[in-house]
Formats: structure tokens, sequence, C-alpha cells
């Protein structure tokens, strides 16, 4: 009993990196209707960015706020400068890009900032959280952190006349434009909070991991199959989705004798292929009506 | 969350190629044949090698444009498919001493099964939700290689070697006459070349057929494609075991040039290079599979020839270039260089 | 003309031509594709991108060393071409790289491929090619089989011979032990798991409870919750260094403390200890073969101080911290010297005949102690490790210099 509650709290951890991850994910599927494949890498080399501020002197938060004012700017900048170009491109072509883009900043981040890895600091401490050795007093602080985030953007898209502009121009983009909303920009907007909410998880993933080029590579595809599960169109979910992806693997690979180990990612990944199989748009999202 | 319901009325994801732009012209594909014939007695060994993987991964694409460019369904699986026709032939040929010509139908069939039963699940997802379990199939493919179960028989994390065959007596007594010898590559680039004009033949006739305009109808209106009688549900499966099957005859075709096989050469690297292979290509345009095999094989070397350090980034920065210039991929060079001689002749 | 005499005309006439071609038969220089007067290709294969690109700056190192061997008059006045390509850690792209090298590039021979699959792949076609392929990059225990494969050596001690290391120290020290082990799940930890049951011997009920993790998962504290209710207090971490940080600071935060064991592969204090932390690494236990740049006792060690030199001036932008960087210099070291050896007869047969009689050789960035010896029935380059524990900021080597043999 106690191995499966202390699994639990693990996969409730681990869980939280895949919230994080799920949110900018989510945030970025709201603003173009597709998942990019680069999120993870942007996430990644904003984390860099931080870290080296920081080489240079900046205390954690200055590094942690300017990091957060780049990532913003730099998630528009590639979509003006990359994306826009493509817009009018099939999405398979877009996607494509997405690739490129992923190539593009994992090697350079190699480059730059070689492959050995690296400490990064939190802000949390890393002392027993409560007096639980299972939970760090930073992994309660990255849930903290996630919960905080989740609220914030759901006031943002639910209460925010840009939030609702936003949500406009993601579904109907048609009928968005024709009651005034530049649905071009609202794109560039959704990349560059996307980007930003990235750089945050990846800020806040690092002091578990390391930080290192290919930190987010594995990260990413749990970051997917936490949205997806809980539902792309809902940030609720994504979080959701987070949780339950950690716990569902930590528990597969407790209590699944022989295979355990080796299938736990694909145990989890099949277990979101059948929930999407039952539930198509997830456990939260809203379901998709196609139109003839 | 609330109620409501998103609409989706935009255009479809996968855009629609009509059936006769998806070949080439007759004269452009007899001078392809040609050069494809007779390029191998005038280069090295090891360059017939890299066309051997040439064919082989244009196959590849060839499978995936057949479910995504006809049918319409996004899949960023077809390494697993490919691992497992790989691991079949090579088991069959180590373990059973088969010989490697049979073991590329049964490799074939196995992946056929296996498409089609993937197929089932995948009826009801679409789009992103169908790219990211094909996605995981992939990333799972190379743990379910690795089982202790199957340990025996696949090698584990070791891998199998395989052994590649010679050219059979009679066509070496053959060459003799003329004193040529042919080399264990060059025989095995002809075999190869010879599968695949059969299935590039195959495919196209599958797509200018009754089966092939289900599919296309499937791709661009699923709805009114089963209003009109379509039974959507068993065409969609088959596009995922034909197109499995292909890819399965590629990977025995890959295990046997390689020589060997292992968990780590089916990641899900090579799922996203073929998927970048048919966009380079030209989504749905079967003869665009060549060029997009070749840009997933010289392209990754230019770029290391660049910058050792930032190969990565040049070969993005070139995907870019490439996609912004061509976004339908070959298909587009093709149609404007048709386009240009068409001009020409009327002049 | 008679048919005798037309013998003896063409006997003379091939007979001159022979002695013409030859030239001055006293020099004696002899090349097989890959060496001329003035050059030797050496070919490579790295993983410089993709899931191992970690490793790419072993080539690189590789790279500095030989530009500083050219700068310094080449190695008997020909200077090394060395051509190396990345792999990404794939092995049908390892197959095309190889055969590039050899059929495209023509090199001599093949130095330090990495990686256990990649050499696993083109192991068969290098040795039907008679092409060297000398001092693989991976500890796996099948690259010391010269009747076998001829043309195929190893270089670093064996993970099985390794892990043999530590079970002996564990059957000595705790034989009452309950032992946790967290492996990587591939050739490297499955290799170094079988060592260490062979080497537990009737023992290996010892093993408490084994967790294999793949290196795509983000992070392993799961398998440390589950191995830390088994209830052992030994527990061995056979893990890449990424993993190994990981597994120090996950048991620190878990206040576990058993006897931790890490394999040789993650001992960098550069890439492992420092960003684990020190305070948390205190007592944990490993062997190595050989020195660490970032311990200071090696600070007027004369083979690092040259190492040092080397870097300063070749390789100025490497992190002297990283162990891959020690070891890239250190194999590159041993190439050169068999190089050497080969004097003006750079055949290939010759280079895998002068590695195979390597006697006594240290490179300078080999433990004190331990040598490099090899023979036509030896492999193995090096086959001693010392075993060290962490104190402090450095890693304190203790005992005596074990050899990893099976007769041990």
């Amino acid at each position: 009993m106690e191995l499966f509650i202390n699994q639990i709290l693990s996969g409730i951890a681990t869980g939280a990196i895949y919230a994080c991850m799920a949110l900018a994910v989510v945030m970025i599927y709201q603003a173009i209707d597709h998942l990019n494949f680069a999120q993870g890498e942007m996430a990644m080399f904003s984390t860099f960015i931080s870290w080296q501020l920081m080489q240079w002197g900046f205390p954690y938060w200055g590094a942690f706020v300017l990091t957060l004012i780049f990532s913003f700017i730099g998630g528009i900048v590639i979509e003006r400068v990359l994306f826009k170009p493509l817009a009018k491109a099939p999405i398979l072509t877009n996607v494509a890009g997405f690739i490129a883009l992923f190539a593009i900043l994992n090697s350079s981040a190699g480059l730059i900032w070689d492959f050995t890895i690296k400490e990064y600091p939190t802000p949390f401490g890393s002392a027993p959280f409560l007096g639980s050795q299972l939970i760090s007093t930073h992994q309660a602080g990255m849930i903290g952190v996630t919960v905080l985030l989740l609220i914030a953007l759901y006031a943002f898209f639910r209460y925010t006349r840009v939030g609702l502009a936003m949500r406009a121009a993601a579904s109907v983009p048609e009928s968005a434009r024709l009651v005034g909303i530049n649905t071009s920009w609202m794109i560039a907007l959704g990349w560059g909070m996307a980007a930003a909410i990235g750089s945050i998880a990846g800020m806040l993933i690092a002091p578990v991991v390391f930080l290192e080029p290919n930190m987010m590579v594995s990260i990413l595809l749990y970051g997917f199959a936490a949205a997806v599960l809980g539902g792309l169109t809902s940030p609720f979910g994504a979080v959701i989705g987070g949780f339950l992806v950690g716990i569902i693997e930590n528990l597969a690979g407790t209590y699944i004798p022989g295979v355990g180990n080796e299938l736990k990612l694909p145990i989890a990944l099949a277990l979101i292929i059948t929930v999407l199989v039952i539930k198509p748009a997830g456990l939260f999202g809203r379901p998709i009506v196609k139109r003839v | 969350m609330s109620a409501v319901q998103e609409a989706v009325t935009g255009a479809p994801a996968i855009e629609a190629v009509p059936k006769r732009a998806m070949t080439l012209g007759a004269g452009t594909s007899l001078i392809v044949l040609a050069l494809l014939i007779v390029v191998p007695f005038f280069v090295k060994n090891f360059i017939i090698f890299q066309l051997t993987m040439l064919l082989v991964y244009g196959l590849a694409v060839l499978a995936l444009n057949i479910l995504t460019g006809g049918s319409g369904q996004f899949s960023l699986g077809q390494s697993a498919f490919y691992a497992v026709g790989a691991y079949t032939s090579a088991i069959l040929m180590e373990h059973a001493g088969m010989n490697y010509a049979l073991t590329l139908p049964i490799a074939g069939f196995v992946c056929f099964l296996f498409g089609f039963l993937f197929g089932q699940p995948a009826l009801r997802l679409s789009g992103v939700y169908l790219a990211l379990a094909t996605f995981a199939l992939a990333t799972a493919m190379p743990q379910i290689l690795k089982l202790g179960y199957f340990e025996y028989w696949t090698g584990g994390v070791q891998g199998l070697v395989v052994t590649k065959p010679d050219a059979p007596d009679i066509v070496q007594s053959a060459l003799r006459w003329f004193h040529l010898k042919m080399s264990q590559d060059m025989w095995f680039y002809y075999f190869t070349l010879a599968i695949t004009i059969a299935i590039y033949i195959l495919s196209v006739n599958l797509l200018r057929s009754r089966s092939g305009r289900a599919f296309m109808a499937i791709r661009d209106n699923e709805i009114a494609a089963s209003a009109m009688g379509v039974n959507v549900a068993l065409y969609k499966t088959l596009a995922f075991g034909v197109s499995a099957a292909i890819t399965g005859i590629a990977g025995g075709l890959g295990a046997i040039a390689v020589q060997f096989v292992a968990p780590d050469g089916y990641t899900i690297t090579l799922a996203i290079s073929l998927f970048l292979g048919m966009v380079v290509g030209g989504v749905g345009w079967l003869p665009g599979s060549i060029v997009g095999s070749a840009f997933i094989i010289f392209v990754p070397n230019i770029a290391e020839g660049i910058s050792k350090g930032l190969s990565g980034a040049v070969f993005g920065v070139i995907l870019f270039l490439v996609i912004f210039l061509v976004p339908h991929g070959a298909r587009q060079v093709a149609m404007v260089a048709q386009h240009l001689l068409g001009r020409l002749k009327k002049r | 003309m008679p048919a005798k005499r037309k013998l003896l005309v063409a006997a003379v006439a091939a007979g001159a031509v022979a002695l013409g071609s030859t030239g001055s038969a006293l020099a004696q220089k002899k090349y097989d594709t890959g060496a001329s007067d003035t050059e030797i290709k050496v070919g490579n294969i790295m993983p410089y991108s993709g899931p191992a690109s970690a490793y790419g700056v072993i080539g690189k190192t590789e790279q500095a060393y030989f530009n500083k061997i050219n700068a310094e008059g080449g190695i008997n006045g020909r200077k090394i071409n060395f051509i190396s390509y990345d792999d990404g850690y794939s092995p049908p792209k390892a197959v095309e790289q190889a055969r590039k090298l050899v059929e495209s590039d023509e090199v001599l021979l093949i130095f330090n491929p990495l990686g256990t699959p990649s050499n696993t792949a083109i192991q068969k076609y290098m040795n039907a090619k008679k092409v060297p392929q000398l001092f693989v990059a991976t500890g796996a225990t099948k690259w010391d089989e010269p009747k076998e494969f001829p043309w195929t050596m190893g270089w670093q001690p064996s993970y099985q011979s390794e892990a043999r290391i530590y079970a002996k120290y564990l059957l000595k020290t705790k034989p009452d032990a309950k032992i946790a082990v967290l492996y990587q799940n591939d050739d490297f930890g499955k290799d170094y798991l079988k060592g260490l049951k062979d080497g537990l011997g009737a023992k290996t009920s010892m093993i408490a409870a084994e967790e294999g993790y793949e290196t795509s998962e983000p992070t392993i504290d799961g398998h440390i919750v589950k191995l830390k209710a088994s209830g052992a207090d030994v527990f061995i971490s056979i893990t890449t260094p990424k993993f190994a940080a990981q597994a120090i600071k996950k048991l620190a935060e878990m206040n576990w403390t058993p006897l931790h064991i890490v394999s040789n592969v993650s001992t960098s204090i550069g890439s492992v200890i420092k960003p684990a932390g020190f305070e948390n690494s205190q007592g944990i236990l490993s062997a190595n073969y050989g020195k660490d740049a970032a311990d200071s006792q090696w600070d007027n060690d004369p083979g690092m101080r040259k190492f040092l030199d080397f870097l300063a001036k070749y390789y100025p932008e490497a992190n002297k911290l990283d162990a891959s960087v020690v070891y890239g210099y250190g194999v590159a070291q041993t190439m050169v010297k068999v190089l050497q050896m080969c004097g003006d007869d750079l055949t290939r047969e010759n280079v895998m005949k002068q590695a195979a009689s390597l006697k006594n050789f240290a490179p300078d960035t080999i433990l004190p102690g331990i040598t490099i010896n090899t023979s036509p029935t030896d492999f193995a380059p090096i086959k001693q490790l010392q075993m060290e524990r962490f104190k402090g900021e450095k890693w304190e080597l203790f005992g005596d210099i074990i050899s990893s043999e099976l007769s041990n």
C-alpha cells in the first residue's frame, strides 16, 4: 500500500513536468489548430538563455523575467518570419516547417552550449516537502506554478476580449475577420504566448532533469500525450492529463510484471489511444462537429 | 468545458490531388527508368549501395503517399511497419534459413495484417489525433523490439546480422560470357529496382482503380463519400494495410541491403524522415517519392559537409528554403516544368 | 623465335620490370589504400547528432589531437588526414558511413567508431573487407575475439569486467548486502548487468531489485522510489551521465543512503558529480582507468599537464571537465603510437599486427600503474581498473590495481 501511494505521489511529481509542457501545447493549439513539434526545443532554448544570463551574473528572477519577455518576442518573430509565409501552404508543409525549426534549435543549442548537463537553480529549494521524501519543495512549487498558470490562462480565454478574439480567430477565422479581428496577429500572439509558457515550463523542468539540449525531446511526447488525453481545447484538461500520464506510467511500471519497464511508455500511450477511441476529443475537450 | 461544440468548416487538411496528376508522363518515366538501369555500370559499389537505399526509402515514401496523399490519413508511424518488415525478413533469413526473395512477400503480408489491424482503432481518429496515435506507435516500436520475451528471435538490443545474397548462379555464368562480374551490391540493386518498378506500377493502378477512387473520395470529403455508398471503414483500413505492406517490403529490402537490424535503426527519426520525404516530394504525387527519398538521404550528408557541428541546423535551413520555394514539393517543380515545356512546344 | 627463347626473354623482361617498379628494395615501403609517402587517411564514425550527441566531442578531441601531431611533423613524416562522419547513433547510417570511408574516401583504417549497435552493424563488413576497425569506442565485451574477427579491436575495459570487479568487492566487503540495481535498458546496461550477475556467481540472490529504464524517459525518479522500497542497502547505478546525476540527486532528496556504486562512464566530476551536487556525492564508489581533469590531485602530474597544454593550444573551447575529452585524448594517443610502430610498412595487416603488439604502453591520461598490453590472442588493450571513492571534491583511489580478467 505504501508503495502504491509512493508511486502515485511520485507520478504526480513527474506529472507536473508533463502538465507544464502540455499547457504550452494547448496554447499553441488554440492559436493555430495544430501541434508544434518544435515547442519543446523552443522551451529548451529559452531555458538555456536564462541559464546564460545567470552565468553572466543576473539574479534568478531577473533572468526569469528577461527570458519570459525574450521568449514572447521570439515566438512572435518566429511566427512572422517563418510561418506566416507558409500560411497558405498545406498543413503538412507547415508540419515540415515545425520539424525544420526543431532541427535548427536543437543543433544550435548543442553548438553554443555543448551537450554536458548543467545544473539549473530553483527558487523553491530542494528540501523534502512537508517532510515527505517523495516530493521536494521544488516539485511542489512546480505544481503550484502550473496551477497558477492554468488559472491565468483560463481567465484570459474566458474573461478577456483578447482571449475571446484569439479563440474566435482559431476556430472560425472567416467570421472573426468579419467582425474586425485581425486573425493574422492573433496567431502571432498565440505563438508568443505559447513560447512564453514553454519557457516557464523549461525553467521549471530543468532543475529536475538537468539542462542539456536533448532535455525536452522525450518530455514533448509526454506533453502531447497529456494534452491529447485531457483535450486539446482545454487547458484544465491538459494539466489533469499531465498528472494522469505521470501516475499511469508509474503504476504501469510498478504493477504490470515483467514487461513493466520496457513497455511503460507504450502502455501509457496505448491507454491514451484507448481513451481517444472512446472519447475522441479527450477527457475534457469540446467535441468537434464537422459540418458537411 | 462549455457545451458549445466546435464546428469545423475549413478546407480538408490534405489537399486534393487530381488522379491524373498523381503520376508522371510516359516520356519522363522512360528516361528515369533508363537512367536507373544504366547508372550502376559506371559507378563504384558504394554509390550502388546508396542508390539501393534510395529505392528502398523511395518505396517507403511511396507507401506513405498512398496512405496520406491517397486516402488522407495522416501517419507519422511508418517506421514501425518498416521495422516489422525488416525484422521479419531478418528472422526468417537467419533463424529459418529462408531464401531472401521469399521473405519479402511474407514480410509484406505480415505488415499488411499489422497495418490493417492498426487501422481499426485508427478509424475513429483523424487529423492531429491520428498523427499522435501513429507517432506513439513509432515511438513504442523500438521498445517492443527490445523486449526480453522476443530476445531469442530478435537479438534484443544487439540486433541481428543479415547475410547479403550473391547474384544467382545463372546470372553469374551468363555474365561470365561477357567477362563481367556482378557484385553483391549490383545484383541486389537490380533486384530492388525490379521490385520497386513492380510496386510502383501496381500502386499507380491501384490509385486509378475503383479502390483508388474510393480512397480519394474519402480523403476529399469523408462524409460525402460515405453518403455515396463508399464503405469508409473498409477502405480506410485497407489503405493502412496496403501502405504498411509496401513499407514492410521496403523494410525487408533495407535490412538485406544494410545487412543488419537493430532497434536503434528504426526510431521515430526514421518516421519523421519519411514524412519529410513525402512533403518534399509532393504529397500524393507518386513519382515524387524518389525525389523525397533523395532529399532525406543526401541532404543530411550535404549538411554535414557544410558544418559538422551545425549539421542539424543546416538541414533545417535547407528544409525551410525548400518549403518556402516549393510548398507543394517536387510536384510543383514538375508542374512548372511541364507548363514551360508546353509553352515552348507551342512556339 | 623458338619457345624456350621466348620464355627466357619474357622472364628477363618480367624481372626487369619487377626490379624497376620496386625501386630501391632497401626502403621497403609498403602501402595499402589510404597510406602514402605524405599522408595516412584515418576514418572515424561518431554521433555528432541524435540521442548520443554528447559523445561527439570525442571525435572533435581526436581531430584536435591529430592536428597537434601534424603540426609537430606528423608520423614518420606523414600527415594524418582524419575523416570523421556522423551516424546519429543509427546503425544503417553507420553502415553507409563506413562504406563511404572505405570505398569512397579510401581510408587505411577506421579508428574509434562509437556505439555498440553501430559497431556491430559494420563489424562483418570491416572484417570481410579486411580493414582495421581499431579501438572501438564501446565497452561491450565482444570486441576481444581475434579468432573470429581479426580486424576488430576494443580499447577500454569491458563493461562486464568492470561489473565483475564491483561484484568481487561486494562479496568481499559486504557479503550480506541487499543490492538494488538501476540499469539503462540497452546494450551498455544489459552487458553490465550480466557482468554483475556473473561476478556474484552463486550469490545473485543478493540482488533484491533491478529496474531498467529507457533513455527516452525524462526522469528516473519513479524507479528510485521502487528500488528504495526493496529495502536494499547497496545501490548500483548502471547509468549514463544525465541519469547518474538524477539518481544521485533523488537519493539525497529521499534521504536514502545506501552504498552507492556508479559505473565508470559516469564518474566525470564535470558532467555528473558537480551538477548533482558535491554534498550529495560523498562516499560514492566507482572504478577508473583514467585521470579526471577536475581532480586537483593531478594538477602537477606531467601527463595531465601535457593534456591541458594540448587543450589550451589546439582545442581551447573544450570543456576539460568532460571525461569524454580525456578519453578522446587517450585513445588518439594510442592510435598515434600504433601508427608510429608501423614505420614505413603501412599495410592494413601491419597496422593490426602492431596494434596487437602493444607492451606496457601508457598514454598520458591513464592512471599510474595501468598499462596497455595486447597480443595476437589478446585484443583487450586496457584490462585494469582501480577502485575509487568520492571524498570532498575529488575521487580518492584506493586498493590495488585490479585486473578484470575472468581468471581472477
